[in-house]
């Protein structure tokens, strides 16, 4: 399965393109969805296969020694943290493994330009496997869902069609082996997305987000192509591989490295959503909501952070993320966090609500990124995943249940009539919150070691940020429970448990995300529950040492004293909002009566006004005094040079004509024609037509120039 | 040995010969003055031939002979056909291909 993984994206591609063709044909397309989790289910166990190919081929890498790599790792540190209280991790922490296994690389050539060969393949090794497996298992778990939240709409076909190529374009983006690969499914993955937002189209605004969406990432996709070319010239080649070992044997000069990944960076945040091009992602709730549960856990948005973390040597060396103690990179990752966890506050769409948790969590992992905690963000991104996904179908369950409003006014009470949404709805929000023992707990915490512990420096900023983020998430998402779940029902009509397709998938993504920490627990903690032998799981099989380890990454050492801060912020979060809702403490209806409260309230509602930003003041200016000025400048210079360039063709052209054309060149041909016509007509006298005239004239001829021989010589 | 008085026969002929073709109306009589000519190219031939003491020039003479002899048969069968198309052979008439 290693050599083969191009059968997983394909499968999904070969549905779409079934499912578009035939899919009428299945009962008038009510059984079509049959095809798409068929398809979807056998890529799901082709990518456990395959992730379970990869731990046999790191486990034999490991126990087999033999790799060159063993010398050159640098095993965890743990001495960054010896002022801050207990400090578990120190000796377990320095036996970590790492992973020692190489890449899985089958390629053909695609095509030859300037003797440069270009190949298409497969690049396998653990994060692409780990990624793998997340997005088949959302995107199964989609499948099941949409066939209850989607039943009976118009387009039932056209869905399952899009959802497979939206499946198929993240697998085989996840399994680029070349940059130019990952290009293309960028582009894939910002098309389905565009098709799948705007799936109601009827509804003028479901299509223009379906537009903003695709317009944003297409802001940031020039980032991407520029900075992808970039790294082409500073490599000489789009293989991954090559382009990552050369960054790592420090072949690639430190400003190319610099300029691509601050390209690159422009479209991490379009795709993932980051400040200042976030605004696509809540308008983006537009589409139905197993369709935001894909984009926003599993698929499209992940697609920036896998991206900075397939080719993170660059962004390492690039923003010198090893000596900083801030960058561009981090910087943006916890801005966009703590920004995007304050807007939830001020949403009633609990749609959007989860949105802009995404937004914020999505800045946590560029921000673990930015400060060198490779194998927090990408374990962030797997729970992040699991728990997101639950929301996501959790809220559209609930929509289904209150008449498909998604307004949280609406709501409220539903604790007794939906049990099962309810405790699912909890559990990821608790998880989502950080609160021991769930998924979120470690990989939140993680985050904020690394960014703790820094790499050669801490990263203080972005710990404050982190910490400040922990807060407000668990304070957000206590706020999304208690006006949904809690108090009086305020919709109409009575609301019901969704059926047995929404809760099974509910259920399950609670499971993961209840288990997903155990993905990467730390060993202290493993060792406490003895489970030793399963700690730093996606750290051991995923992270790239190869690569890394010569560029001096550091893994932080895990700290109780950070977990227990990281857990006292989460639920002192939690605290603060429930003594606010539940027991009305706190300054209730402050924005009522304090108008600097009132004006605060209306600049996080207006969401900074970003979008006024945008459309009013940089398009509108575009569109308004700069489309004048160009306007008239295209007019009276650019039209009037092409018009006096064309004025002066014409005259030049009418001066050609009458004097050269008409005159010498038709006069040289007239008269060539006239002196053939005349000695022609002279001549013709001499044909008489009579042997004897030319036998005549032939002896004269002969006497002439005998006579002329005769004198000359 | 002096040649003057064959050349100058030969000469003779040869002027004889282009008047009759150039001058000469009937086609048989222009044929006839083409034979005159020939004739007279065969009395240079055989003289310079004696002159020298070779026998080439009689070869030469020879060949020249046998093909006026067929030049002849070819051009008198011509003016029969003609004679057959035009009633008559007069080669003024015969301007088809006046330009």
């Amino acid at each position: 399965m290693l050599e083969n993984a191009y059968l997983i994206p394909l499968l999904p591609a070969l549905s779409f393109v079934f499912i578009l063709l035939f899919g009428k044909r299945f009962k008038g397309g009510d059984a079509v969805h049959w095809i798409g989790i068929g398809v979807v289910g056998v890529v799901w166990v082709l990518s456990l296969v395959l992730g379970a190919q990869w731990i046999d081929r790191s486990e034999d890498a490991l126990s087999g020694g033999g790799s060159s790599y063993e010398e050159s790792l640098v095993v965890v540190v743990g001495s960054s943290g010896t002022g801050a209280g207990v400090l578990l991790g120190t000796e377990a922490g320095e036996g970590a493994p790492a992973p020692i296994a190489e890449p899985v690389i089958s390629q053909i050539t695609w095509f030859q330009s300037g003797g440069v060969e270009h190949s298409v393949g497969t690049y396998v090794d653990g994060l692409a496997a780990l990624l793998l497996v997340v997005v088949s298992t959302v995107s199964l778990l989609v499948h099941i869902y949409s066939t209850e939240y989607v039943r009976g709409d118009v387009r039932y076909v056209h869905y399952y069609a899009f959802l497979s190529l939206f499946t198929a374009s993240m697998l085989f983006f996840v399994l680029s082996s070349s940059i130019l690969q990952m290009i293309v499914g960028w582009e894939l993955v910002g098309l389905c997305s565009f098709a799948l937002i705007g799936h109601w189209w009827e509804d003028s605004a479901n299509s223009s987000a379906a537009l903003k969406a695709f317009l944003t990432n297409r802001v940031g996709d020039i980032g991407l192509l520029v900075g992808m070319i970039i790294l082409f010239f500073g490599a000489g080649t789009f293989d991954i591989f090559q382009i990552n070992d050369m960054v790592a044997r420090g072949e690639i000069s430190h400003l190319v490295l610099l300029m691509a990944s601050l390209s690159l960076i422009a479209a991490v945040m379009s795709k993932s959503g980051q400040f200042p091009l976030h605004t696509w992602l809540p308008d983006a709730m537009a589409g139905p909501t197993p369709v935001s549960a894909l984009i926003h856990a599993a698929t499209m948005v992940v697609a920036g952070v896998y991206m900075i973390a397939r080719l993170y040597p660059v962004f390492y060396e690039g923003f010198a993320i090893n000596t900083s103690s801030i960058n561009l990179l981090s910087f943006i990752g916890g801005f966009t966090a703590l920004m995007a966890a304050g807007l939830a506050f001020f949403q009633w769409d609990i749609k959007k609500v989860l949105a802009y948790s995404t937004v914020s969590q999505l800045g946590y992992m560029v921000m673990a990124l930015g400060v060198g905690a490779w194998t927090a963000a990408v374990f962030h991104l797997f729970t992040h995943a699991l728990f997101k996904a639950c929301l996501f179908l959790g809220a559209g369950s609930v929509s289904h249940a209150s008449h498909h409003t998604f307004d949280m006014r609406k709501m409220g009470g539903l604790k007794k009539h939906m049990p099962v949404t309810f405790w699912t709805f909890a559990i990821a929000s608790l998880a989502l919150a950080g609160i021991f023992p769930l998924a979120g707990f470690w990989s939140k915490d993680e985050i904020l070691i690394g960014a703790w512990t820094g790499q050669q420096s801490g990263y203080p900023l972005m710990l404050f940020f982190g910490a400040a983020v922990a807060a407000l998430t668990a304070a957000y998402m206590t706020r999304v429970i208690y006006y949904t779940f809690f108090g009086e029902y305020r919709g109409h009509g009575t609301p019901h448990e969704s059926p047995k397709a929404i809760t099974v998938p509910l259920v399950i993504l609670a499971g993961g995300a209840v288990l997903g920490g155990l993905a990467n627990l730390p060993s202290p903690a493993a060792d406490a529950i003895g489970l030793g032998g399963i700690a730093h799981r996606i750290e051991t099989y995923a992270e790239p040492v190869n690569f890394l380890a010569p560029l001096g990454l550091t893994v932080a050492a895990p700290s109780l004293a950070m977990a227990l801060i990281g857990l006292g912020l989460a639920l002192s979060g939690i605290g603060v909002t429930y003594l606010y809702f539940w027991k009305g403490m706190g300054p209730q209806g402050l924005s009522e009566r304090n108008k600097y409260a009132r004006a605060g309230r209306t600049f996080f509602e207006n969401k900074y006004y970003l979008d006024y930003l945008y459309n009013d003041i940089i398009v509108a200016s575009i569109k308004w005094p700069i489309a004048k000025a160009t306007y008239w400048f295209n007019q009276n210079v650019i039209d009037k040079v092409v018009d006096s360039v064309g004025e002066g063709a014409r005259d030049g052209g009418q001066f050609v004509y009458r004097y050269i054309d008409q005159a010498v060149v038709d006069g040289t041909v007239n008269a060539t024609g006239t002196a053939a016509n005349a000695s022609g007509e002279s001549l013709r006298v001499i044909q008489s037509g009579k042997v004897q005239d030319y036998g005549a004239l032939l002896f004269g001829a002969v006497g002439v120039l005998a006579i002329i021989f005769v004198i000359v010589i | 040995m002096l040649v003057n008085q064959f050349l100058l026969l030969s000469a003779f002929l040869f002027c004889t010969g282009v008047y009759g073709v150039l001058a000469r109306r009937n086609a048989v009589m222009v044929l006839m003055s083409i034979e005159l000519m020939l004739n007279a190219v065969n009395i240079n031939l055989l003289t310079f031939g004696v002159l020298h003491g070779t026998v080439s020039g009689q070869v030469f003479a020879l060949f020249i002979i046998a093909v006026a002899a067929a030049e002849v048969a070819v051009g008198l069968a011509i003016v029969l056909l003609i004679y057959r198309n035009r009633s008559n052979i007069d080669v003024d008439d015969l301007d088809l291909m006046k330009g």
